[in-house]
This record gives C-alpha cells, sequence and structure tokens, in this order.
C-alpha cells in the first residue's frame, strides 16, 4: 500500500515483478538500473544464492518525477521464482501497488508460467488484494529466443494461458536485450499512479 | 489504494524521535512499514546511508523473522538486535504495521536505548491511534 506523506509532498509506492523461476525478473531490474543509472541514486539490493537464482528479492529505488506536485518514489522488487520460496514471495509482495508478471516464453516453460500466475494470484488474497483489480501488466519474456531456433509459445496461446481472462495489458519483450524492458516499467508505473492520482490532491 | 498521516502527526513523530532518541547520541532514526515505505527518517547528517535500500532490507529481514517466529510457535519477536563493531542495529514493532529502525554507535548503552525506544514507541502508538482505528 502507497505511502502518501503531504509533509514532503512525496508518495513511495511498490511495484512487484512476479512469475516463474529464471523468467528474467532480475534481468529486467538489471536493465532498468543500467539504463536508468541517471535516475537512480543508489546502488540495486541483490540477494542472490551461489547459482545466481534470486533468494530474497532485488530492490532499485526508481524516482519517477512529480505528479500533482508530489514527487513519485517508485520502490523495484523482484520475488524468487523458484516453488519453494513462496514464503518469500508472500512477504516480498506485501503492500504491493503494482505487479509485473513475467512470464517465460519458453515452450518448455509453459506450465511453469500457469502456475505461478496461480501463485500470484493466490499470494495477492493472501494479502487481502485481488488480482483483478491490482495494476498488473504482462511480459512474454526471451522473445528473442526465436532467432536462435529454440522453440518459443505463441503469442496466442500466451494469450490464452495467461490472459484470457485478466485482459490486462502484454508486452513482448526480450530482457537480456532490453527490448520492451522500459515499455514495460512504462506500463506498470502508469497504471499503479493513475490509481493512486485520485487520492492526491 | 494508498495511505497517509497529517503533517501534525509527521511534526510530532519527528519530535519524538528526536527528543527521545536522536538527543541520546544515536546515528540514525528511521520508522518504516512493513511494505519498506519510509514515513519518517532522522540522521545525524554524517552517516549518508542509503535509507530506501536499508528500509526494504529491514522489512524483509524483520517479516522473514516473524514468519520464523510463527513456525516456532512464537507469536512475534517484538524487537531484534544487531551488534557490530562501530554501528549496531536495533529494530522494534511499532503497533501492528510499523517498524522503527535505530542505527546507533557504542557510545550508546544497549540498555538505556531499549528503555527510550520503548518510551518513544509508547508516544508514537498515541500519535497514530486516531489514524489505525
Ligand atoms: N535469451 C534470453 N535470456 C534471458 C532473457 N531474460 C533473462 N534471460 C536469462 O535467463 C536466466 C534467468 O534470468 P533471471 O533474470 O535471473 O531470472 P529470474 O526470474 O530472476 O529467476 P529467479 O531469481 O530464480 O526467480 C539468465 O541466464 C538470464 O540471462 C531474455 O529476454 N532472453
Ligand atoms: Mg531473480
Amino acid at each position: 500500500m502507497a505511502f502518501i506523506n503531504p509533509k514532503k509532498k512525496e508518495v513511495q509506492a511498490k511495484i512487484v515483478y512476479y512469475g516463474p523461476g529464471r523468467g528474467g525478473k532480475t534481468t529486467n531490474l538489471e536493465y532498468i538500473y543500467k539504463r536508468f543509472k541517471n535516475r537512480i541514486k543508489t546502488d540495486m539490493v541483490v540477494i542472490k544464492t551461489h547459482g545466481d537464482r534470486t533468494l530474497f528479492f532485488d530492490f532499485l529505488p526508481f524516482d519517477v518525477g512529480k505528479i500533482n506536485g508530489y514527487d513519485i518514489k517508485i520502490q523495484l522488487y523482484t520475488v524468487p521464482g523458484q516453488l519453494k520460496y513462496d514464503a518469500t514471495r508472500q512477504l516480498v509482495l506485501r503492500g504491493a501497488d503494482g505487479v509485473v508478471f513475467v512470464a517465460d516464453s519458453l515452450t518448455v516453460r509453459r506450465e511453469k508460467n500457469i502456475l505461478s500466475l496461480k501463485n500470484l494470484q493466490k499470494n495477492l488474497t493472501a494479502n487481502n488484494k485481488n488480482i483483478f483489480t491490482i495494476p498488473l501488466v504482462l511480459q512474454y519474456n526471451k522473445r528473442d529466443l526465436e532467432k536462435q531456433g529454440i522453440p518459443i509459445l505463441s503469442l496466442e496461446t500466451l494469450e490464452k494461458d495467461l490472459n484470457s481472462q485478466l485482459k490486462v495489458p502484454s508486452i513482448e519483450a526480450s530482457a537480456l536485450a532490453g527490448t520492451n524492458v522500459a515499455l514495460t516499467l512504462k506500463n506498470i508505473i502508469s497504471l499503479t499512479v493513475s490509481s493512486l492520482k485520485k487520492e492526491l490532491t | 489504494m494508498s495511505y497517509t498521516f497529517g503533517p501534525e502527526q509527521l511534526d510530532g513523530i519527528e519530535e519524538v524521535l528526536q527528543n527521545d532518541l536522536m538527543n541520546l547520541g544515536v546515528h540514525s532514526v528511521v520508522l518504516i512499514d512493513t511494505a519498506g515505505n519510509i514515513i519518517t527518517h532522522l540522521d545525524n547528517g554524517e552517516m549518508g546511508h542509503d535509507i530506501y535500500s536499508l528500509a526494504a532490507l529491514a522489512a524483509g529481514n524483520f517479516g522473514a523473522m516473524s514468519s520464523m517466529a510463527k513456525m516456532i510457535g512464537e507469536k512475534e519477536f517484538s524487537l531484534l538486535f544487531h551488534k557490530g563493531i562501530k554501528e549496531n542495529l536495533h529494530f522494534s514493532k511499532v503497533s501492528t504495521d510499523f517498524l522503527l529502525v535505530t542505527i546507533f554507535g557504542n557510545e550508546v548503552s544497549l540498555g538505556f536505548l531499549r528503555l527510550k525506544v520503548a518510551e518513544a514507541i509508547e508516544k508514537i502508538d498515541k500519535i497514530l491511534e486516531p489514524s489505525l482505528a
């Protein structure tokens, strides 16, 4: 839940990157960190295992600028995608104002995407939030793999599997190449901020 | 969805933290919520900590400790203390959804700090009460 500070004229909101293990959540944040270094005054916080998997979360503060005279500060988090870290995922999701679901386009990850989205729904419910009302963007990541001849899921399949009920914005991306990473971020920030805007007077 | 506190409440909290903790000689004190948002932050100007990252880690750490407490049948650990060589960290729960993080050096005794933190929290509770009902 965002915090509005009327004294400092500042809003802090939390956006969480969710999705199956190895889907590219951390890679999204790493790209944002590199690309927007001028706006990010601090180091990215990463809590990883030996093998580069996220153990707890990644964290990156991101200044959006002013809206209605308020400084908007967005805190970007990633969750650990591996199944066994569900307790941690639930913790990181606490107080989220917006979610980016990073789906893995690899054909072999089809089932993992579906399970992870169900898991998101469950953990949002546990946090008294609703997957149908929280600002949410789907990112279909790793689209670059097609060029290397690696089988990936078609957009129709991904839409059918993940977005047939939600009907939220979905974006094709390659976090590794940086394609549409900024666009994804822009979409989720604008959804999140407009859901808060009416509370800023 | 969002929440807010009035300027008078924020001023009141700042005053309590200044009088009860900063004046004691602690280096830095931050009131955060369990999502990692910063409500109030005061420091002695010499620290230059990355306060947003600190808040994110503190909220995560405290959340993890609370989950562990539940697993072993405790309701929760209401305070945590980490001792360093030069700097120490003290975490304490404020009402149900907030956390007070104090960073202090060895010149402040832990016993006295605990006492002052407890006093400060009681006052902050009163200030926040009307908003949390
Ligand atoms: N080809 C390709 N590889 C990618 C892309 N995005 C991420 N990867 C690779 O996929 C692997 C996993 O990426 P991470 O960003 O660590 O995945 P994660 O979602 O953070 O994984 P967990 O922390 O385990 O939940 C890494 O080797 C990345 O380089 C992409 O768009 N294209
Ligand atoms: Mg990761």
